[in-house]
């Protein structure tokens, strides 16, 4: 069902929190305004910490998909 | 010289195992303290204790070996910073709280000004008992509302708005109790009220502005936690307006004064007259306007 095209993809599930939100805004921060950063992440608190912690830096949150791993992905736009 | 303990007492000191001293406790509300007031405490300390301040487990301070001849130079001192003795006793306590979404990113409530408003009107008001009041800016329930005779909890009641969903799928991720199914076929989410604890998880997550949130006040009655644990209870419905808690802290007070015996705990009274008592007592407040 995801027919979303990611420009960069970052994994965060190897790292806690608060270098959760650190790692995915580092991965951010290369990209462009309006590109679209991929986020795999852990369930629980990165999952609702990290995709809020990018809305109030303006981005939008576009697609969340649970994997079958129990791991999460999302694909965020850079705000602009 | 005849000393009135129950007095000393209601002006902040309390009586030490070394029996010429007092542990002189502050009055703080919400745990905010400034800079000029905490070089107070600590001069204070230094020149009329030995130098140790204790902070209590209800953000309160006491400045401890304090000499009852020094108090009330000790108290014009404070009084320079605006800082008063605490109350201990059969009365209204200091009231408790967290930062709040003033500085909060979880914080649904503003909390600073609030607990000020809160002590403001009722600190130090004599009662049968204790009467111990907290506030949390959001159900991570930082200031544990449950173990206080009345625990504030800040709270949002969500309302999806169809125009700006890009059903994404973040809020069905993320709320806690499953109260929101998504049905990607037809652009719906279906949300479940019932299920829904108001944590305001979707409305502070989704980027899309297509959660409406209202801040609201969810009071636990009736907590304590010393020999015997009672855990406070929701008694009533959720609480929109500021002015309302108010009101409702106002009539638990007359409730306690009326049902109340002497030194009787609140958790007590309810357990004898039973929640229903209070629930018609704060009928007439939870109605009005
Ligand atoms: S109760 Fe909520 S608002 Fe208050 S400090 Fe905890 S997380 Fe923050
Ligand atoms: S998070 Fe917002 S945009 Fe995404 S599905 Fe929920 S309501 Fe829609
Ligand atoms: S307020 Fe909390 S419990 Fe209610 S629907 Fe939103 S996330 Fe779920």
């Amino acid at each position: 069902m995801n027919d979303i095209k990611a420009d960069a993809f970052v994994d965060i599930t190897d790292v806690v929190c608060p270098t959760t939100f650190a790692k995915a805004k580092v991965a951010m921060a290369r990209l462009s305004e309006g590109q679209i950063l991929e986020i795999r992440m852990k369930a629980g608190e990165p999952l609702q910490n990290v995709p809020r912690s990018f809305k109030e830096e303006g981005a939008q949150v576009i697609k969340v998909i649970e994997n079958e791993d129990g791991t999460y992905t999302a694909f965020i736009k850079k705000a602009g | 010289m005849g000393v009135d303990l129950q007095q000393l007492k209601k002006g902040g000191l309390l009586k030490q195992v070394q029996k010429e001293f007092f542990s002189l406790r502050l009055h703080i509300v919400g745990g905010q303290l400034t800079f000029n007031q905490l070089q107070m405490i600590a001069q204070v300390s230094k020149d009329f204790g030995n130098g140790e301040i204790h902070l209590t487990a209800r953000q309160g301070v006491e400045i401890p070996f304090i000499k009852l001849q020094d108090f009330e130079t000790i108290k014009n001192k404070l009084a320079q910073v605006g800082l008063e003795p605490g109350a201990c006793g059969p009365r209204v306590r200091t009231v408790t709280a967290c930062q709040g979404c003033k500085i909060c990113p979880n914080g649904l409530i503003e909390t600073k000004e609030f607990s000020k408003k809160i002590d403001e009107k009722f600190f130090g008001r004599d009662l049968k008992c204790k009467f111990k009041i907290s506030i949390s800016g959001c159900l991570n329930n930082c200031l544990k509302a449950e173990e206080n005779d009345l625990g504030i909890k800040g709270c949002m009641e969500p309302e999806w708005l169809q125009a700006n969903c890009i059903f994404c799928g973040l809020c069905e991720a993320i709320c806690p109790v499953d109260a929101i199914k998504i049905n990607y076929e037809n652009r719906d989410v279906i949300f479940n009220p019932q299920k829904c604890i108001k944590c305001g998880r979707c409305v502070t997550s989704c980027s899309s502005d297509a959660w409406k949130g209202r801040e609201g006040y969810l009071l636990l009655f009736g907590g304590r936690n010393g020999n015997v644990i009672t855990r406070g209870k929701q008694v009533v419905p959720v609480i929109y307006k500021e002015e309302k808690v108010l009101s409702v802290i106002e009539h638990t007070l007359k409730f306690i004064a009326d049902y109340g015996n002497n030194e009787e705990r609140f958790a007590d009274i309810l357990q004898r007259v039973g929640n229903s008592q209070l629930q018609k007592y704060l009928k007439e407040v939870l109605e009005s306007e």
